[in-house]
């Protein structure tokens, strides 16, 4: 963060110009103007601080929390003014917390100070005065060149110079970079290719010219110089010249690269920045309650000021003659004892704000996020993954999700692509037993054993085979440098294709097993096996896929000499630039394939003639050249490139979907989640997903939003579909919108849109671009009912949503780890997220509002005694309590209940809350932390307080003795008897909240009030000598001798407790809600898998009826007798809902 | 938190190389404690579990509430109060000349009759009303360490005890302002006897205080047997008459360790307390301790209340296992008892009546 700001503010290394000129193996020039630049070093600072600055720097760190700078306020105020207590009595909370905090910041920053030594010190070896010279990375500077050997990382961002392989390439992972596992191809220029040995290095003489280091992992530009018998070749430098700090060398034996960007401004270390903080909707609802408590606090404080003043006008009250003041105290100015009596109550009552809510809370997040990682029901066994937790801070608002937003492809589908289906020229094929059989056509009608292939066909599978950016890996276990050609012969079994996109994956392989197969690429050649023969292409230029395009094209050189460009894209993307073939039929056939819910590509071709490609020639390598704006220029070349195609036809492959998919959609719409698909397919493939997945059924009235050119029709239509709604209420609607109309209906009639969608109960979002998914989860979030959204993806392109949403998922699927890597959770499956929120955060939900409230009540306890008992004394801010006990109340008497029962609670049995999802409305806009409540809470502690203190105040008011010997009791006894009673009343109001008893509530809860006992018991057994005042002494003792005080404990803590456990009772039985019904019934009936009774509300009404018929004396959980009928009806899940929800 | 460190090694150690390798399984163990399953009692408060609940408190609080009743009704107590705030009251013309500087003390005598006999031992308190024993500036004005027999404390008292830590130089014992007010009465009791005479009735003053209080908390200085030596060089409180080594002649009773004292030195919780002042010890069997007849009152009135509107009383109580009188907790029993059990049968009743109804209630037709 911090470095951040510094960069931001320029202190780091000052950027001089747009470019930094490199000069390779710091060869400067020697003649003239040359004003050496000044680059970071090679070093990587991951942690915060030093041992020097560690203690003032975490202290401000730390303090820069609201909560403990309030602390810390009233811990100073207590050592300026003379207080009512000690100042130990915050000071020893705070600075536990404080250390506590600083402990574990300092072990983590020693645990980076460790990672980055070993990093910093690893040895690599850098061609230094004509020799290689092992050092130690940090001491890597720009313009050094370094040597890497396979399978190592790279120790700072190296411009490629050389490799082992003749035609200077090499392979990379960059798995921890950006999560992709595919084998990735860099090359160096021509020129510096041949440098492969120390020596010849020596003698290069050349400039590396760069931007400025920039955090886009995949965007460079730049370009060399190079003098070569004193000629300056000029050369351009793109990404795939550039091998980035952190990615590994592969199937290559060494490479010779020149550091252009070192430590912390290589584009790894650009990138770690922080992820901004979310906050959970709990979180802010205590803030909230904490103003209200700081507001409470004001006024008490306030109030006690100024009665204090009304009281004390008088002299006989102020200074009556037993009770003088000191010199000081009469002279002092009024205004200043004002005010110090005002802060002098602050500080008495400041505990009704508690510090140690927020250690609490910090260590049930903490603690309680194991559960999700070592949950067996979220493990995914085929990829041996466990659920992840990246974010404790949001277990909560795991159980308050509104609105689930995923990703269709690795979400709900597998992403394990299949080709199914193709369309060349106009006729529909299909692969059946690695064949292409057109349609209508049987297997049977082939002869199986030689297949011919039609011209068109050859040419499309040949498209297919040579347009793509897959590699090749071969399983060679360890011998040398991998070239795959020499393994040209025994391919088959150990070739291995590795490509980013599975589609590219699946279609190799499909047109591999029809005859057409790529042998890999060797260089500038590409090689194909045609039938068992082998022809070489030679790849002039790849025209890379992006997301604008939505294509991507090769330029090859065919065996014959012509010059082709071969495109493969959506639909969208290439149909409209195509000239010729069989246009029509193959989009209807395109229609065809994604009504099947199938993934379609379009695959066309060009010819070139030999001017044309000189022409196309020339402004690529121009566009590529460029320095400034090469992105654009890129671009433009490319729409000029990629037009008058001639179509070769289309690919249709099939996503599986993931298992359960269905009923997991189906459980969270019952939990009254409303799930939206947002998914960059065509809007016929994601409605056939949507509809196969369950999101969309067959009964659903599905309206349409597509297709909107104008800003009037897609109003228009608005309010079409918003008057349709309004008409037909009784069945469900669907929503489709395309992400073009999508930005039309968000620019001006956000209103309206969200009207419409507001009243269907699933919507498809198709053709989405990766920000405009971020845009429709923003949208929903700011929305005036602001529901707390959850995204669900597993691409990068869902990354941008994974961070909008309240609440961020990522699946661990084939698309890398960039997802996971942004989630706040990760889960390998798309089924386990009802778990995750049915269960998990409705556990986590109750968990963690019970503490919050919980924590204020007990202090509401705790402190309005205190309050009342200025109304006797004078107020004089004398305390009700020993300061040890205002200390040890909320560290050690209350404190392990609340952890353990927010550790443990469980309501109701995770079986029944995940065959139950509407119990998930009950906890839904955060109920148990609604006004009400919290009123009820806060209410709850000023009535039991007002009962500590007027039971005592009655008991002992009467100013009898309480003992047998006659004896009285003083002021610190009483204190002592409201104390008790209201550990002991605050623990048991837990246990009356505490549905589930594990050993560890019991031991804690009994275990909380036995020492309580014992330590008084021992607090009191010593004259303690250093303290200087022996107020406790025997006090405890004493009040445990007398009789009355334990029948006063005993009514006390009855009165208090029973109006509650009667509220609950009839609550219970006039209102239960859906989970206190649950409760009865999963403790009558054995949990088992298949009770899932999920049907139609008219069916389940008759049979009850019927059950309360023959049994008039039916208790409620009648209700729950298993239906034995489960057939799910879809009509029945609103009503069903409705009848919860009641 | 801000956990966002960047970690080389960690991000290595994940990488899903496709060249095999032993990838070590993740897999959770199946425990009871991980998987959330710990055995568990799971209680719920439903009318069935509550009810008995109830009826059982109401059976036991109200005989409960009964026995304590009975108890506190069983204790006599009597009080009477002779600030003298009226011109009738024989303490009137005491309360009016008042002055700290008087060396003869006023006293005056309160004639009152007992209707019932007082059998076993009778415990005689002093009362005040509107003393706030419970200021803050008043409780802490004590020093605990020199009430402990701390010799250096004794020489320098604590700052808390000021203004009543030093006069004129030298060092109060004790200090404070607790003790600067000690309760300086004396109360006399005098049975008279139908045929005329008056019989003074022994008061003791021994176990007055609490027994720790009197062998530990509270010590004189230095092992010196010699009081008076032993508060060389110390100031007696400024409102006191007698220098504390000459509070009783009783060696066990004088100085710091003084009942009275230590009675006065525990602060009382209310502005109204009362403290034990004397205990009439019970002679035989035969006898009451306090047999029904008149008695006189002789009070040697030093203390001012006046200046604070303040109230002066005698009490006279018997004494139970359970203290004083008190019918507080009795009441406070008999109610929550039959509050309970009324609880109880309307909820029975309910439950009985309309248990059924509300179920289908729930699920109307």
């Amino acid at each position: 963060m911090l470095r951040w700001i510094r960069q931001q503010l320029g202190f780091d290394p000052p950027h001089q110009s747009d470019t930094r000129t490199v000069y390779i193996a710091n060869r400067f020039p020697q003649h003239g103007h040359y004003v050496p630049q000044r680059f970071a070093d090679n070093r990587i600072i991951s942690s915060k601080y030093t041992i020097w600055n560690f203690v003032p720097k975490n202290l401000f760190e730390q303090f820069r929390r609201i909560a403990n700078f309030y602390f810390l306020i009233i811990f100073l105020v207590q050592l300026m003014i003379d207080t009512p207590t000690s100042p130990v009595t915050s000071g020893l909370p705070l600075f536990f917390v404080i250390t506590v905090t600083a402990i574990k910041q300092g072990y983590e920053d020693w645990l980076r100070h460790k990672a980055d030594n070993e990093v910093n010190g690893a040895p690599v070896f850098v061609v230094r005065s004509g020799s290689l010279v092992q050092t130690r990375s940090k001491n890597i500077r720009v313009g050094d060149i370094v040597r890497v050997a396979k399978d190592e990382t790279f120790p700072v961002d190296l411009v490629l110079l050389s490799s082992d392989r003749i035609e200077g390439t090499c392979h990379i992972t960059t798995t921890s970079l950006d999560g992709e596992t595919n084998l990735k191809t860099h090359y160096s220029v021509p020129e510096t290719l041949v440098s492969r040995s120390v020596s010849r290095l020596e003698s290069l003489h050349a400039v590396v010219e760069c931007q400025q280091p920039d955090a886009d992992l995949y965007r460079f530009v730049g370009r060399i110089t190079i003098t070569q018998q004193g000629e300056e070749i000029v050369r351009p430098l793109g990404p795939e010249n550039l091998l980035l700090r952190g990615a590994r060398l592969k199937n290559t034996k060494e490479i010779f690269g020149v550091a252009v960007y070192t430590g912390m401004e290589s584009k790894m270390a650009l990138n770690y920045k922080c992820k901004s903080q979310k906050r959970s909707a709990v979180e802010k609802s205590m803030n909230t309650f904490l103003l209200i408590y700081l507001g409470i606090l004001l006024f008490e404080a306030v109030l006690s000021t100024i009665l204090k003043y009304a009281w004390q006008a008088e002299n006989k009250w102020d200074e009556p003659f037993y009770n003088q003041k000191t010199e000081q105290e009469r002279n002092s100015s009024q205004i200043l004892k004002f005010i110090s009596d005002f802060l002098a109550f602050l500080v008495l009552y400041n505990f009704i704000i508690p510090i140690s809510l927020y250690v609490t809370v910090e260590m049930q997040k903490f603690l309680g996020s194991f559960f999700i990682g070592w949950d067996l029901d979220l493990y995914h066994e085929e990829s041996n993954q466990m659920a992840q937790v990246n974010t404790s801070d949001l277990n909560e608002e795991l159980g308050q999700v509104e609105y689930v937003f995923t990703d269709k492809t690795g979400t709900l589908t597998e992403n394990e692509m299949l080709f199914r289906e193709c369309s060349i020229n106009g006729v529909k094929y299909q692969e059946i037993n690695g064949k292409l059989v057109p349609e209508g056509m049987t297997d049977d009608s082939l002869d199986g054993s030689s297949p011919r292939l039609s011209c068109e066909e050859l040419l499309f599978l040949k498209a297919v085979s040579l347009c793509h950016t897959v590699q090749i890996s071969y399983e060679q276990p360890g011998d040398g440098p991998g070239d795959p050609f020499s393994h040209a012969n025994g391919f088959s079994s150990q070739m291995e294709y590795y490509a980013s996109s599975p589609d590219e994956k699946a279609l190799v392989e499909a047109t591999k097993r029809m005859g057409v197969t790529f042998m890999g690429s060797h260089g500038e050649t590409m090689e194909i096996k045609t039938l068992g023969k082998s022809e070489k292409y030679k790849l002039l230029h790849i025209l890379e896929f992006d997301a604008n395009r939505r294509r991507m094209s090769v330029i090859l050189q065919t065996p014959s000499g012509e010059k082709m460009l071969f495109t493969k894209g959506a639909e969208s993307a290439v149909l409209p630039f195509t000239t010729g073939g069989e246009i029509d039929k193959t989009r209807v056939h395109v229609d065809e394939f994604a009504l099947k819910g199938l993934r379609t590509l379009v695959v066309a071709c060009r010819h070139f003639s030999a001017e044309e490609y000189v022409e196309v020639d020339r402004l690529l390598h121009e566009a590529c050249t460029a320095l400034q704006q090469r992105e654009e220029r890129l671009a433009e070349v490319f729409s000029f490139i990629e037009k008058d195609l001639e179509l070769l036809g289309a690919t249709a492959v099939e996503d599986k979907l993931q298992e359960k998919v269905q009923e997991t959609i189906e459980a969270l719409r019952l939990a009254g989640i409303k799930v939206w698909v947002l998914t960059g397919d065509k809007h016929e493939t994601a409605v056939s997903v949507s509809l196969s997945c369950g999101h969309f059924h067959r009964t659903m009235n599905i309206l349409e939003l597509v297709q909107q050119k104008s800003d009037n029709e897609c109003a228009e239509q608005l309010r079409q579909l918003a008057r349709r709604i309004k008409e037909d209420h009784v069945i469900q609607h669907g929503l489709v919108v395309d992400g073009a109309s999508l930005s039309l209906a968000l620019r001006g009639h956000e209103k309206l849109f969200m009207e419409v969608c507001k009243n269907c109960s699933a919507v498809l979002c198709c053709r989405m671009a990766p920000l405009q998914k971020a845009k429709v989860v923003r949208l929903l979030k700011t929305s005036p009912e602001k529901p707390i959204t959850l995204a669900i993806g597993d691409g990068a392109n869902d990354v941008s949503m994974i961070q909008e949403a309240h609440v961020g998922i990522g699946i661990m699927g084939k698309e890398g780890r960039q997802a996971v890597r942004n989630s706040d959770y990760a889960i390998a499956r798309f089924k386990f997220l009802s778990k995750l929120l049915l269960v998990h955060g409705h556990f986590y939900y109750i968990r963690i509002a019970t503490l919050v409230q919980y924590f204020f009540y007990k202090n509401v306890c705790f402190i309005t005694p205190q309050f009342l008992y200025q109304f006797v004394c004078l107020f004089s801010q004398q305390t009700l309590y020993d300061s040890v006990y205002l200390t040890l109340y909320n560290i050690c008497f209350t404190s392990l209940p609340i952890l353990i029962y927010s550790l443990f609670e469980q309501l109701v049995h995770p079986h029944v809350l995940q065959s139950k999802p509407a119990l998930y409305r009950d906890i839904s806009r955060n109920s148990l932390l609604s006004f009400k409540t919290f009123l009820y809470w806060t209410l709850l502690g000023f009535c039991h307080a007002f009962v500590f203190f007027f039971g005592s105040y009655i008991l002992m008011g009467e100013d009898t003795s309480l003992m047998g010997n006659g004896q009285m009791f003083g002021n610190w006894t009483f204190g002592t008897l409201v104390f008790t009673v209201m550990v002991i009343t605050v623990t048991l109001k837990l246990a009356l909240e505490t549905h589930f008893w594990t050993w560890m509530n019991h031991f804690v809860t009994w275990g909380s009030i036995a020492f309580y006992f014992i330590f008084s018991l021992f607090y009191g057994g010593i004259i303690w000598p250093f303290l200087h005042t022996q107020d406790m002494y025997f006090v405890f003792v004493q009040l445990l001798s007398s009789g009355s005080a334990w029948f006063a404990i005993v009514i006390i803590i009855t009165t208090c407790l029973f109006p509650d456990i009667i509220k609950k009772v009839f609550y219970r039985h006039l209102q239960p809600t859906s989970t206190q019904k649950s409760q009865m019934y999963s403790n009558r009936v054995v949990i088992g898998d298949d009770f899932i009774a999920l049907q139609p509300l008219t069916r389940a009404k008759n049979q009850l009826g019927k059950i309360s018929l023959l049994r008039p004396t039916t208790r409620a959980s009648a209700a729950w007798t298993p239906c034995a009928a489960t057939r799910r009806g879809r009509t029945g899940a609103p009503g069903w809902a409705g009848w919860w929800s009641k | 938190m801000m956990a966002s460190s960047y970690n080389a090694k960690e991000e290595d150690g994940h990488v899903a190389v496709p060249v095999g390798g032993t990838i070590k399984n993740k897999k959770p163990d199946n425990t009871a404690f991980k998987q959330q399953r710990l055995p568990a009692w799971q209680p719920i408060l439903t009318a069935g579990t509550v009810l008995p609940a109830f009826f059982v408190i109401g059976l036991i609080f109200i005989p409960i509430g009964i026995g304590l009743y009975v108890t506190s009704n069983n204790i006599r107590e009597f009080e009477i109060d002779y600030t003298g705030t009226d011109i009738d009251d024989p303490c009137f013309n005491c309360s009016q000349s008042f002055s700290w500087n008087n060396t003869r003390p006023c006293t005056c005598a309160l004639d009152f009759s007992l209707d019932h006999p007082f059998e076993s031992n009778v415990f005689m308190y002093y009362g005040l009303s509107n003393f706030y024993q419970n200021h803050r500036r008043y409780v802490k004005s004590r020093d605990d360490s020199q009430l402990n027999g701390d010799i250096n404390s004794l020489k320098n008292p604590s700052k808390e005890c000021e203004p009543y830590a030093r006069n004129e130089k030298a060092p109060i014992a004790p200090c404070g302002a607790i003790a600067n007010s000690m309760f300086n009465d004396t109360l006399d009791l005098y049975y008279v006897h139908p045929n005329g005479t008056r019989i003074q009735i022994p008061l003791s003053k021994k176990d007055i205080a609490w027994w720790t209080d009197k062998h530990v908390k509270f010590r004189n200085p230095g092992n010196n047997p010699n009081l008076t030596a032993a508060f060389q060089g110390t100031s007696k409180p400024i409102n006191w008459r007698r220098p504390v080594y000459e509070l009783d002649t009783d060696e066990e009773n004088n100085g710091f360790i003084n009942e009275d004292f230590i009675v006065w030195m525990r602060t009382a919780a209310l502005p109204t307390f009362r403290k034990l002042y004397r205990i009439i010890q019970k002679k035989n069997n035969m006898t009451p301790t306090l047999p029904r007849g008149n008695y006189t009152l002789e009070v040697s009135y030093n203390y001012p209340v006046r200046s604070f509107e303040g109230r002066k009383r005698v009490i006279l109580s018997t004494i139970s296992w359970m203290g004083g009188k008190n019918p507080f907790l009795g009441i406070a029993y008999i109610t929550v008892g039959s509050v309970c059990f009324f609880l109880g049968v309307v909820l029975l009743i309910i439950h009985h009546k309309y248990g059924s109804r509300n179920n289908s209630a729930d699920i109307p037709n």
